[in-house]
This record gives C-alpha cells, structure tokens and sequence, in this order.
C-alpha cells in the first residue's frame, strides 16, 4: 500500500523537503563534499517490511568500473558493513561512524490499522483527515531512515580512511545481492555475551589513570556527554510526542466547531465556522512545529547519542591497547629478570606500543575532529530550529490576527 | 441601583407586554409567578454515559410513584456527574459528612463589573454540613439608576456554598415550573471538597477551589442577568444581607434530599410515558435544535478536555527536557555552545510557561462555558418537559370533565339528588380546564420569551469568549517570537 508513497507523498503531504536543500541531505555532519567519491541515496522503496535503499555513487577513483553507478541495499547491507568496520583490527583508532537505526514503521502501522478499524465511528471528513496526517507521518518516518542510511555512507566516504576500504567499494558496486543475513539466534546470543564481556573490560579499561590528559579528559568528558544527550534525547522526544497530541487535539475541536456552525442558525455560526478554519490551519502549523523539532532537535540529539558512543568505543579501544602495552612491559620486564623468553617478550611488547601509538595519534584527531563536527552540527541545527520557530510562530499570529480582525468586525 | 455595567436597563415597573418575538434590547420585568413548590433538579452526566436527564419535578400529591420500577432508573438517575473530569460528583451521595468545612473568601469576577477576588483560606468551627466553604461576593455599581431594589451600591457579603445551592433551590421552586430558565447552580463535589479539607495546600486543592470560584460567580451573573430572577426578594437577600439562615435542604440525607430523590425517580418514568401531540411546530423545531445543540457541544467540550490535558502534559515535559538541556549544556566543553543551550533550556522553560498559560486559558475560557452551556441546555430542556407535563395535566382534566359530563347525563336519568353534586364537580372541573389552558398558553408563552433572551445571551457569550480565546492565543505566539529571536542571535553566536 506504501510502495508509491514516496512519489505521491512529496506532493500532497506537507512539504518538508522544500524547507530543507536538496542536495546532501547530512544535516547533522557538517562534510566536504569530495569530488573524488560522492555517494548518495538517491530512491528509496518501501515494501511489506523491507525498505530498498538505491544506492547512487559517482566517482573518479580508477578502481571503480564506472564513473557512475547505482546499487540497491537493504539495511542489513549496511550493518554488515559497519560491523565490518568495527571487527577490523586496523581501524581501531578512528571513530566508526555510527550505523543507521532499524527503519522502524511499526508505530505508524498500527496507527493506520486502528484507524481503518475505528472507520466506521467517524465521519468522512475526519476519516480522510487522520489518514492523510497518518500517512503524513509515515513519509516522515520514511524520509528519516532514508536520511540516516544516507549519513552513514557520506561519513564513510568522507573519512581519508575509510573510503578506501574493500568493503566498502564491494558495498557501492557489487550489484548482486550482497547475501548477507542477519544474524541468526546463536550468533545473536554470542554477540551478547560479548558485549557482556566488552562492557566489563570497558569498566575495567576505564578505571585505568590515563597518563595523558588530553585523553583522560575526553575519557571523563565523554562519559557524561553521553549520558546527558540520551536523557535529552529522550525528554526532547516526549515532548515532540505531547506537542504533536496537542495538534491532534485541536483537529478535532475544528470539525466539532465546524459541525456547530454549520448547525446554528444564529449570528455565532460565522464564528463556529471561521474559527473551525482557523484552528484546521493553526493545527497544521503545530504539526509542523513538532515536525521540525523532531528534525533539527531530537534527531540532532540521536545522531550524536549514537556518535558519542562511537567516540567512547574509540576510547575504550585505546583503553585497551593501553592495558596490553603496559602488561607487555610487565611481562618485559619479568623476562628480563628471569632472563627467560626475552626476545618473545620484546616482540610482544614493541607489537603492543605501535598499536598503541597508532590508535593513540589517530585518536587525538578523530576526538577532535568529533568535537568540531558537533559544535558545527549543533549551531546549523540550533539556528535553523530557531528560525523555523519563528517562521511558524509568525504564521501563526497573522493567522490569529487576520482572523480576529474579521471576528471582531462583525460584532 | 442596578449591577454595574449591564447591557439591559431594567424597568422597575412590571407590566406584562406580549413579548413573542420582539427584537427590543429591553425586556420588561413580569409578574412573579408563585406555584405550587417544585423542586427542580438539572442533571448531567458524564460523557461516558452521554444521557442527559434534566428534570423537574412537582410534588403533586396526586403523583403515584412506582418506586419498583423506577429503581434502576433512580440509579442512573442520582449518578449525577459533573463535566469536570477529575472529580466525579454525586450530588445525592450518600457518604458521610465530612467534618470540618474550610471557608475561602472568593468574590466572583464578574466581566460587566468591577469585582475584586480575593481568595484565602480561613478556619472554620466545626460543621455538620459537607461542601461549603465561603464566599465573599463584592458587587458594585457607582452608577445610580431606577432599580430601587438594592439597598445600596455596593455590598461585601460572605456566603457558603450550600447558600448558593440553597438559594437556586428557592429560585428554581419559584420559578422553573412556570418556564423560566434558572441558571443550574455548580455541582457539589465530595473528591474535591475532600482533598480540600484534608488541608493539601497543593495546585490540585487550590484549582478545585479556583474552579469553584469561577464557577459560582458565572452562575450568579447569570442569575442576575435575568430581568425577572433579578427581582426576586430571595436573590436580593443572598447579595445583601450579611447574615443568611442555613439552607439544610441541600444536605444530601436531608428529608428534601430524599424526596427529591423520590420525585426524581417518578419523574423519570412519567417523561418515559408522556407523549405530547406537538400542535406548535415552533416548540417541536426548538426541541430538535437543543438536542442537536447538546451533542454538540459535549462532543466540543470532550475534545478540549483532552486538548487541555495534552497542553499541561506538554508543558511538564517541555520543563523536563528545559532541565535535560540544561545539564548537557553544562557538560558541554566548547564554551560557546555550552552558552547556547543553556540558552536554550531557559527559552524552553519559558515556552513550558507558555504552555500552561494556554491550558489554564483553554480550560477556563472555553471548556467551562461549554460546561456551562451543556448543563443550561439541561434546563431548557427542564422547561420544555415542564410545559409537556401540564399539557398532560390539562389533558387529564378534560378528560376527566368528560367524564364527569357522561356521567351528569346518566344522573340526570336516574338520581337526581346527586345531579346537584355532579353539577357543582363539573363546574369546578371546569374552572379546572380553564385555568389548566391558561397555564399552558402562559407557559409557552414564557418559554418562548426565554428561549429568545437565552439565544440572544448564548450569542453574545459564545462570540465574547471566543475573541477572547483568540486573543489568548495571539498573545501566547507573541512571546513565542519574543523569546525565538531572543535565542537565535546566541545560536548563530557559536563558533
């Protein structure tokens, strides 16, 4: 039923792409587009619980075939390739670009099935009203997944690194089905036995006093940043939520007052019914008010919930190669004293302090380059959120004026 | 002396004009109508059970009550439960009394008139009644016009709440039998009163208390708005005297509680019974449309409980996430930013003060009129079974006339002693018949006059409120942009 939403819906929903630029869609990174390796989403479907990703990437690297080609992903394509960007021993010290959230339709499903079984208890108007916010907000939902998985592969392809991964070149242009399933149910158990394991070295890794302080800030930093942003991430959301029951609300007040005027016979019935136009306009403002929140607010928020705990993995990464080089120079040590083993030792120990370094240099630039991401991120999005309030709070009172200018008028 | 600021002056001198449907300004005081004692009772149920049974009731001796079969009804019936949602009233509870009743000084607020409020809380000695608390009412009027019936222009005087049920009581026994629409008096509300007395200073006791205040005060505009109620003697008492008897009547377990219970009951099944053939197309038109009307509004009014309801939830938790910004604003490290939403965390406290505002404006300006007017409606409807009921009377008569005429005819055959007898009923019932058409066509004749006055005050209500609603929410998007543009620069600031 939702497979042409996209089509029809940039139309007649309300037009949130008009307010955003066409082009990169990345509104919570700040990149320089490079011209060597552009890479977008350029459609995107959706089927029964599936969502097609085109994949468009236009290129003068000389590995790729083409200068331009497109592929067709489905999310578990890119999970496969974050996954493989973390499990790879060599990026260890820069920040993985943090892999896009499930698309999730199921809220909206359900709203549109209890809306299909509640048909009867309404009238016409109202009916084809919720369907239309219904499916409104499922093109929302839509356009936000298609914007995360976006994202993902610009950041990819704008890290030095990154981009040049093997993975990643097979992602962009094997266009065969890149046959990766999901993980099955033992896979799934092992993975969370791992992260049990990971979270309780991390805790350990942590409580090592990092000799460098750059790194022990960031390390404390980090550790509260994080946990601030999923509180506001989760306050922010309730709050859209309320907002967005709020303009429910006022829906229906403007069909119960339309039904009222249109009943009257009196002089008040003009009211009933230009207040009932004004509220079914007013109540697309809020809508939209929420809409936009949503947007440079809560996902803003999200992104850098997801981010900052990349950044924390960065860390904890490091953590480690800290723990092994210092129990490296341990075993050192005693091999020396014991005379036994050295040269094994002194392998294992020079291995353990160029890893070390490694992560340590590329860390420093990855955390700063982090911090200056968020800061950019933070001002566009904070800006454009106080200028869309504004925009709308101004629409809103000449809506209110013009309106009340007629009202009092007539009396 | 009239109130202050009214629309209407009023003629002190009552002469009975033929008002059908006349589009004067004035409406000319009548001659009190004192009946037979009627107890009227407006009811309203909650939306969940969307019935409206407004009644009222005469106690007539020859009213039979079928106690049996009206005992389910009587259940539906007592469950009297007001539209404020938070607090379900039984007006006939049967709960105990609570002991001691706090005393509030409110004075009504009253839009034509200049009426402080002053609101506090001041302890009372012990009472056996349950739901009162007082009132202070200040009503003044420097503007000195032929209303003799105010013994001065101003008046301060402190009034329980069982006065204000006491007083429509006296009012509605007067005068809703014969057609007049008395304004229905606020409920009583055990869960409210309750937390009151328990002594919770908390927003909870004191919004029930705002609540009531605002209510009582649009109930006694209303009331003196009406060119006839104005007069009465027992309104004047109630805004003069300073001290007022105690009205026990309105005591739930009170002998007058009960009957009322009773007549209630026995009313119920005659409204069930009656079926009037409507010769005036008018009144069967009006009945439509105040039923239309009714659904209307309890439809309205349930959506903006729901819309005040998201509005206060919005305003908590646009204050939980002020804070959230706050404390990330805090743990930020790059000072310009960290400057920026800690900036942003004060604008959205603000905007959750906004918030609450319009819920405070949403509720009190639009959903309490509609309360108000659903529970009006309740007594239009009142009158409108009143005048079915004498019509019903009337028809008995006649046919009781009938009756005793066949009757006379075979006396006259056969016992002439008892044709004197019969004669003397006949003519009585007679007399009966008349006075009986000439209620009726007094009643519809009042209805009618009321309906207009009503119509002409619901427009002006409804249009009044709904500017002054409008003008709330102009008001709330102005400081919105006051507070935006305040933002955006610090935003734009960061580096």
């Amino acid at each position: 039923m939702f497979s042409t939403l996209l089509q029809e819906g940039l139309d007649d929903g309300p037009d949130f792409l008009s307010e955003e630029d066409r082009g990169p869609r990345a509104v919570n990174v700040d990149l320089q587009t490079d011209a060597t390796l552009q890479v977008d989403i350029s459609d995107a479907l959706s089927e029964r619980d599936k969502v097609k990703f085109t994949v468009h990437t236009k290129s003068t690297l000389p590995n790729f075939k083409q200068n331009e080609f497109s592929v067709v992903r489905q999310h578990e394509e890119f999970i496969w390739l974050h996954d493989s960007f973390v499990e790879n021993e060599d990026y260890a010290g820069y920040i993985i670009p943090p892999a896009p959230p499930r698309p999730d339709f199921d809220a909206s499903r359900e709203k549109l099935q209890k809306l299909g079984e509640g048909e009867g208890s309404m009238t016409k108007e109202e009916f084809t009203k919720m369907k239309q916010e219904l499916e409104a907000e499922y093109l929302a939902i839509f356009k936000k997944t298609v914007a995360m998985h976006e994202v993902f592969l610009c950041r990819v392809a704008a890290h030095p690194v990154l981009k040049k991964d093997l993975n990643f070149h097979v992602f962009l242009e094997y266009n065969q089905d890149l046959s990766v399933r999901g993980k099955n149910k033992k896979e799934k158990l092992e993975d969370f036995f791992k992260n049990v394991v990971k979270s309780a070295d991390g805790v350990l890794v942590a409580g090592v006093k990092d000799v460098d302080d750059f790194f022990e800030h960031e390390k404390t930093f980090l550790l509260e940043y994080h946990n601030r942003v999923k509180d506001a991430s989760l306050k922010s959301d309730k709050m859209i939520r309320s907002h967005k029951n709020a303009a429910d609300d006022i829906n229906r007040i403007s069909s119960s007052l339309y039904t009222l005027g249109t009943q009257d016979s009196t002089d008040v019935c003009k009211f009933f019914l230009k207040v009932s136009e004004l509220l079914e306009k007013t109540r697309k403002i809020e809508a939209r008010v929420a809409a936009d929140e949503d947007l440079k607010l809560a996902d803003l928020l999200k992104y850098y919930l997801r981010e900052s705990q990349a950044a924390k993995d960065l860390l904890y990464r490091r953590g480690r190669a800290l723990v092994d080089y210092e129990n490296a120079n341990k075993a050192l040590d005693k091999a020396r004293s014991k005379n036994k083993d050295v040269l094994q030792a002194e392998t294992g120990q020079q291995l353990c302090c160029h890893k070390f370094e490694k992560i340590s240099e590329s860390a420093k630039q990855e955390l700063v380059d982090f911090k200056t991401r968020r800061v950019a991120a933070f001002r566009k999005n904070l800006v454009e959120l106080a200028e869309l309030e504004l925009k709308h709070a101004k629409g809103h009172l000449q809506l209110l004026q013009s309106c009340l200018g007629i009202l009092k008028g007539d009396t | 002396v009239c109130v202050w600021g009214q629309a209407e002056p009023l003629n002190s001198n009552g002469q009975n004009s033929l008002l059908e449907e006349e589009e004067e300004e004035e409406e000319e005081g009548e001659d009190l109508f004192t009946g037979s004692l009627s107890v009227p009772l407006v009811l309203s149920l909650s939306r969940s059970l969307s019935l409206s049974l407004s009644l009222s009731l005469s106690l007539f001796p020859s009213v039979s009550l079928s106690l049996s079969l009206s005992l389910s009804l009587s259940l539906k019936a007592t469950e009297e439960v007001s539209l404020d949602s938070p607090e379900r009233d039984v007006l006939l509870s049967d709960g105990p009394s609570p002991v001691t009743p706090p005393a509030s000084l409110i004075s009504p607020h009253l839009p034509h008139n200049h009426l402080y409020t002053h609101c506090s809380f001041d302890e009372m000695e012990e009472e056996d009644t349950p739901d009162l608390f007082d009132i202070s009412i200040l009503v003044s009027d420097p503007e000195k016009t032929s209303m003799s019936l105010f013994k001065s222009p101003q008046a301060t005087v402190r009034r329980r709440f069982s006065d204000f049920l006491g007083l429509h009581g006296k009012l509605a026994t007067r005068y809703l039998h014969v057609g007049y629409l008395v304004p229905p008096a606020p409920e009583k509300s055990i869960v409210g009163m309750t937390k009151v007395k328990v002594g919770k200073d908390d927003s909870s006791s004191n919004e029930f208390v705002e609540k009531r205040r605002a209510a009582l005060e649009r109930y006694l505009m209303r009331t003196a708005k009406h060119p006839v109620l104005l007069k009465d003697p027992d309104l004047l008492t109630f805004l003069e005297c300073s001290e007022l008897p105690r009205a026990l009547s309105t005591q739930a377990l009170s002998g007058a509680g009960i009957l009322r219970m009773v007549n209630k009951a026995a009313d119920a099944v005659n409204k069930m019974t009656i079926k009037m053939t409507e010769s005036d197309t008018w009144f069967e038109e009006k009945q439509q449309k105040f039923e239309n009307l009714d659904i209307q509004l309890r439809k309205l009014h349930c959506s903006l409980d729901s819309l005040v309801c998201h509005r206060k939830e919005l305003s908590v938790n646009t204050a939980l996430f002020a804070k959230s910004a706050a404390m990330l604003g805090n743990s930020e490290d790059h000072t310009a930013l960290s400057r920026a939403l800690s900036q942003l965390a004060e604008v959205e406290e603000k905007v959750e003060q906004l918030h609450q505002d319009q819920a405070g404006a949403d509720f009190y300006l639009l959903a309490e009129l509609l309360a108000d007017y659903i529970r009006l409606i309740g007594s239009v409807k009142g009158v409108f079974d009143q005048r079915v009921r004498l019509w019903q009377r009337l028809q008995d008569s006649l046919l009781l006339l009938q009756k005793k005429r066949d009757a006379e005819a075979k006396l006259h055959a056969n016992k002439p002693e008892k044709l004197q007898q019969a004669r003397d009923d006949i003519r009585e019932l007679e007399g009966k018949v008349q006075q009986g058409e000439r209620d009726f066509e007094q009643i519809s004749k009042t209805i009618r006059k009321e309906l207009f006055r009503f119509e002409k005050e619901r427009v002006t209500d409804f249009k009044e409120v709904i500017i002054k609603y409008l003008e709330s929410l102009v008001q709330t998007q102005q400081q919105l942009i006051k507070y935006w543009e305040a933002f955006l620069p610090e935003a734009k600031a960061i580096s």
